[in-house]
């Protein structure tokens, strides 16, 4: 394999590859034309914190709107915060030099929903996943296209496919294609935004399994953004389930499949698709839709919409406790 | 609660249906001598992946296949009695909408964005029923109601943008119910929405359904909305219905090499699954079907046979049959 120039000592200080410290994004919500002014906030994350351990996947989910793609665009700095931290082995990333910034970015990589419109179709194949490499590292042409050789057939694609164009190739393929782009700069971490959503379901289960593989043999981690439960609980290790800009609950993937603390979580859970005919649900069924983040109800942002909302809950925010090891939960039920 | 047992009396006949398109690759064979029936109050699944021929089964049935490049080669669908493919396009318009209706899968686009949700929902109505002026706007109102649309009396005169998706899945959900039709096809209706409104959806349409006595028939990819919904099950690959039954039969016993590997590739909610059972390849380029079984390339189970012949339906149990001729 072709070396890594950007990949200098790895800092073992943390124990966690990243870490997000009570990060918020706020978007200011202006009025008029010429003059314009900040009439309000769209507080579209607002206060998370997550850790992303070496190697292991954490997984987003929630409904749209919930802040989900934001906090993605937030890990890949295409998003400035309004506050909070993200560190990186233990770097403060927006507090560090040039250089840094620059490895951070080369070593946090993205693969997105659709593959259709992720992919620049008047590029080439060799073109398309080399790209990254040719602006980072400096090294031989030969070396990069040996390199691209090696990508196409880890994500189970065959070299000559290095000469065609996008449109040559079907969803799933294409997929792959992202996914061999995403990793050809060896980078520790993938942000994957939806990343089997859009393709067929015989499809799903090639592309989840090829990227499990790839995890162990790259030893990336991955941040997954989803809202397809089931996909979850197959890729993930860890889960955070986000409601309107916030973490409402957090634990490892059994924990929260088997005990779901948080009456959301167990909403969703129950709004979920069985996978046979006789499973027997809860029916909590959720009236209304998620309020608009313009204006976040008070207390807890759930209260509006919970089945097991009690006085306080319309005014006092609930505290993140933590429930059982690892599983944390903001509700006033615990 | 309609459930397995319901035997109400048959709706829809569709036998032997065939649409073919001409293109400049050749025919493409979309559907392929698909039949089924369909009886009141009961909810038929049509599962399959993206070009297996679901949506042009829908599209046959509603008579809305483009012609040309688009044929209804042979077959009938009888529908209350009276075959639909005999019809002038002056009756089947008449027909569209008041015995046979359908919700599209993208409520942000199937919705006219120029016109109120009021008048898109009456004119309906209007084309349809025979009734004074004045009533209309009544009816209007109380069809939004059976949607469950809050406040509808403001509602009506909303524009589609000033509503969310769900709302919105719903108002075309009251047009397809509004002239209370025999059959409701519900093409993919909850793809695009969120978990939480998704559940409240099929929630309402299997409220409906118990309150007007309808035959839904569910196009979808996503057996979960199968295991939820259904009462029957057809799933398609390439064309063809491979593989028929009720849905406990089609989950406990998948006897089709295609329905099996389908159910196994699916994560599942309730349990930890190690590793995916992966489907290899892709679905055939239906231009260019093999002279066989559509599905060998891809079968861990392929005989000989299979790529000389396309296999017989094969009766699994008296309600449940399969295309395999690992049944013979």
């Amino acid at each position: 394999m072709t070396a890594n120039p950007q990949r200098g000592e790895a800092s073992a200080r943390a124990s966690a590859l990243l870490e997000v410290r009570d990060l918020k994004k706020h978007f200011p919500v202006t009025k008029g034309l010429i003059f314009s002014r900040t009439t309000g906030y769209l507080k579209a994350v607002d206060g998370i914190s997550f850790q992303i351990e070496r190697g292991k996947t954490l997984g987003i989910v929630g409904e749209s709107g919930c802040g989900k793609s934001t906090t993605a665009k937030l890990l890949l700095m295409l998003e400035e915060p309004t506050e909070g931290q993200i560190l990186f082995e233990g770097e403060d990333i927006h507090h560090t030099d040039a250089s840094h910034r620059r490895s951070y970015r080369s070593s946090v990589q993205a693969v997105f929903q659709d593959p259709w419109s992720s992919l620049n179709p008047r590029m080439r194949v060799r073109d398309l996943i080399g790209e990254p490499m040719v602006i980072n590292w400096d090294v031989p042409k030969r070396e990069i296209e040996e390199r691209v050789e090696k990508l196409l057939n880890d994500v189970g694609l065959s070299s000559y496919h290095a000469n065609l164009f996008p449109h040559e190739f079907s969803g799933g393929q294409r997929q792959r294609l992202a996914i061999a782009r995403g990793l050809s700069l060896n980078p520790k971490m993938i942000v994957l935004d939806e990343p089997v959503s859009a393709l067929d379901v015989s499809i799903r289960a090639q592309i989840m399994n090829l990227l499990k593989d790839l995890q162990k043999e790259y030893e990336v981690s991955y941040l997954l953004i989803a809202h397809h439960l089931a996909t979850v609980r197959y890729m993930c290790d860890w889960v955070a389930v986000m409601y309107l800009g916030q973490i409402v609950e957090y634990a490892e993937v059994k924990e929260l499949y088997n005990t779901p603390l948080h009456p959301y979580t167990k909403a969703l859970m129950s709004a979920a698709l069985p996978s046979h005919p006789d499973i027997e649900q809860d029916e909590i069924i959720l009236t209304g839709e998620v309020p608009s983040p313009l204006n976040p109800p008070s207390g807890c942002r759930f209260h509006t919409r919970c089945p097991f909302a009690m006085d306080r809950c319309a005014v006092e925010i609930p505290e993140t406790k933590e429930v059982a090891p690892g599983h944390t939960t903001s509700c006033h039920l615990y | 609660m309609v459930s397995n047992g319901h035997t109400g009396d048959i709706v829809l006949e569709v036998e032997d249906l065939r649409t073919y398109f001409s293109t400049r690759w050749g025919t493409v064979k979309a559907v392929d001598g698909v039949s089924f029936d369909l009886r009141r109050g009961e909810t038929l699944g049509i599962v399959g992946e993206s070009g297996c021929g679901k949506s042009v089964t829908m599209l046959s049935l509603m008579r809305l296949i483009p012609m040309p490049p688009g044929e209804i080669v042979s077959g009938s669908i009888v529908l209350q009695g009276q075959d639909i493919l005999q019809l002038t396009e002056n009756e089947m318009s008449k027909v569209r909408g008041s015995q046979i209706a359908l919700i599209i899968q993208d409520p942000m686009t199937s919705l006219n964005p120029v016109f109120t949700i009021g008048s898109q929902v009456n004119e309906a109505i209007q084309i349809h029923q025979d009734i004074p002026r004045r009533s209309i706007l009544q009816q209007t109102l109380e069809v939004l109601r059976k949607v469950n649309i809050p406040a509808a009396e403001t509602r009506v005169k909303d524009y589609p943008h000033q509503l969310s998706g769900g709302m919105r899945q719903r108002v075309v959900g009251a047009i397809g119910i509004s002239c209370e039709p025999a059959v409701l096809i519900a093409d993919e209706p909850t793809t695009s929405l969120d978990v939480t409104i998704q559940a409240q959806y099929l929630k309402l349409l299997k409220d409906l359904q118990q309150q007007q006595n309808l035959a839904l028939i569910f196009i979808t990819h996503d057996f979960g909305v199968v295991a939820k919904m259904c009462d029957r099950v057809a799933v398609m690959y390439a064309g063809r219905i491979v593989e028929m039954g009720n849905v406990r039969e089609i989950f406990n016993s998948p006897s089709h090499p295609y329905t099996e590997a389908l159910l196994a590739s699916v994560p599942k909610l309730e349990e930890d699954v190690d590793r995916l059972f992966a489907i290899e390849g892709q679905p055939p380029a239906l231009h260019d079907l093999p002279q066989g079984c559509a599905f060998a390339d891809r079968c861990p189970h392929v005989m000989d046979r299979c790529r000389e012949e396309y296999p017989a339906q094969f009766q699994v149990s008296a309600t449940h049959n399969a295309a395999c001729w690992r049944l013979a």
